[in-house]
């Protein structure tokens, strides 16, 4: 592999309770990359991301970030190797206002946006600043959720469905958004249903389903194999 | 002369500052029960038991340690903090995924047992503990006689009340708890901490306890029951308010502590059941509280 290694799942199976979710999960993502995971509702993306978060009732395998072994970190510790998680809800605290959600997660290391940095790409925000966090629109929050965890200095971004519900123009911008993080050296793993959205972004996919890898491609295979994601995806 | 519905005003006036210093405790009692019940959705039934801990704390202090009333003031809330924290990561850490129901079960239980810890240390009668000399004179305000150390009373846990309130809704710290309060799993995403967190706001919750058991040792009887006495009210002050409104729990106990001395009053007969009633109406009319959110 050319590009050193941020992230290796060997393995993982993750449960909710008793619910045993994802069976055996194996991904590598180098540095730098912009990995999709594509699936259907239901396939177990969302739970993948969580438990790279430490985020499930339980998880077993290995998940290395950095080198560094999680499996048995507090979610806490986790976040603090450089990891930036948006889920899929968004979750905008209503008790905070919009500024006050972006200084919310603390610098966990040097390199990060700058607030600045931050108005600069979503310049919305900059307007909404004092509106409790709820009163944005869609598109506001999810550019408010994506914006809070660029400040951290996190270098491994976990975004889940980001183009979600969105109007056509947000997700141009969000387009726009990915690349230029892309171009700053971010790794990212991008969670999506859109296809297209993904498509155009990702140098590599995977697909689960039923709480497994059934498919890893790169962007060169894509244009061949898409009638076999879009039928994963039952679209 | 100066009357008003009757009664002398110096009267009147007296009730309603008694009133207002039983708000004062109110106040700082329900104060850290709502912060406690926000971030750890426990409903800390020991919260009395830790009150009236506190106030023995300062017997204690004073009575075999030989140290006056305004060190027990700096101490005793660090001691209290630290019972605690001790209580909170010996037990509570390890109910919280456990329905509501268990957190009430295990702090009635912590309750009942200290309590009897106590009455077994102390007996049931009670210890009077001296206003400090300073404070010990009153003050002629013209329209009533005020004892300087209600009047403290009164701006010392109002001062605290406001500093709380402020530290929670107006500094990043506070901003750290607001978050957690809502969605605790994805502030510890961010890297924060959360189970440091809940450890330490217990133990805040704990140190506002002990301190208003400081601030009420000259004013009541410390006796091994004040504590159980007095968390009945408070809890119905809570409800008031709004379950976990900052804000609803400073501003109900207050109120309640004054419409409390009003009805001493104006109808004796209801003053202890006054509260209960307010609690029934603001039940039926607005179940959340009068500060408290609609779901
Ligand atoms: N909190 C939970 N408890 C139990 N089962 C869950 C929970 N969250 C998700 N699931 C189940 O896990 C499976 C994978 O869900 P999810 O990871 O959300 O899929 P995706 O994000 O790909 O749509 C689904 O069958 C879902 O019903
Ligand atoms: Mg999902």
């Amino acid at each position: 592999m050319a590009a050193a290694e941020m992230l290796r799942i060997t393995d993982l199976h993750s449960f909710y309770g008793e619910s045993h979710i994802l069976h055996g999960v194996d991904l590598q993502v180098g540095r730098g990359e912009v990995v999709a995971l594509l699936g259907r509702n239901g396939a177990g993306r969302t739970t993948l991301l969580k438990s790279i978060m430490g985020l499930v009732g339980r998880r077993t395998g290995r998940i290395v970030v950095n080198g560094r072994e999680t499996i048995d970190m507090p979610t806490h510790r986790i976040a603090a190797l450089g990891l930036g998680y948006c889920p899929e809800e968004r979750a905008i605290f209503s008790t905070l206002s919009c500024e006050e959600n972006l200084m919310l997660p603390p610098v966990l290391r040097g390199g990060g946006f700058s607030v600045e940095d931050v108005y600069g790409m979503f310049p919305n925000l900059r307007e909404r600043r004092a509106s409790q966090g709820t009163r944005l629109s869609g598109g506001e929050q999810q550019m408010l959720a994506i914006g809070r965890i660029l400040r951290t200095g996190a270098q491994l971004l976990l975004l889940d469905e980001i183009s979600e519900g969105l109007a056509p123009v947000i997700v141009i911008a969000l387009d726009a958004c990915i690349r230029s993080l892309k171009d700053r050296g971010y790794t990212i793993i991008l969670v999506e249903q859109n296809f297209e959205f993904a498509a155009g972004l990702a140098d590599r996919v995977y697909v689960m389903e039923n709480g497994r890898i059934a498919e890893s491609l790169r962007a060169n295979e894509l244009e061949a194999k898409a009638g076999l994601v879009q039928r994963y995806l039952g679209v | 002369m100066s009357e008003i519905f009757g009664i002398p005003v110096p009267v009147l006036a007296g009730q309603l500052m008694l009133g207002l210093v039983n708000g004062s405790f109110y106040a700082m009692l329900s104060l850290g029960l709502a912060v406690i019940f926000g971030l750890l959705n426990v409903i800390n039934f020991s919260h009395g038991t830790m009150y009236m801990m506190g106030a023995y704390a300062a017997w204690m202090l004073m009575n075999w340690l030989g140290v006056g009333y305004w060190w027990s003031l700096a101490i005793v809330p660090v001691v209290m903090a630290l019972v605690g924290i001790a209580v909170e990561r010996l037990f509570l850490r390890w109910i919280y995924h456990l329905d509501h129901l268990y957190g009430l079960l295990l702090t009635i239980g912590f309750a009942w047992v200290m309590e009897g810890v106590y009455r077994d240390q102390f007996g049931s009668g009670g210890q009077s503990y001296p206003a400090p000399d300073s404070l010990a004179g009153v003050t002629d305000l013209g329209f009533m006689i005020l004892p300087d150390y209600r009047g403290w009373v009164v701006l010392a846990s109002l001062g605290t009340c406001f500093a709380t309130w402020y530290l929670i809704e107006r500094t990043r710290l506070g901003a750290y708890l607001r978050a957690a309060t809502e969605n605790p799993r994805i502030v510890q995403a961010f890297g924060i901490n959360v189970p440091l967190m809940l450890t330490l706001t217990y133990g805040f919750g704990i140190a506002l306890a002990g301190l208003a058991g400081v601030l009420a040792a000259p004013v009541i009887q410390v006796t091994p029951l004040m504590g159980s006495n007095v968390i009945i009210v408070v809890f119905a002050v809570v409800v008031i308010g709004g379950l976990g409104s900052i804000l609803g729990a400073i501003v109900s106990g207050i109120a309640l502590g004054l419409l409390e001395g009003l009805t001493k009053v104006l109808y004796p007969e209801a003053s202890s059941t006054v509260v209960f009633v307010v609690m029934a109406l603001v039940l039926l009319f607005k179940p959340a509280g009068l500060f408290g959110k609609e779901e």
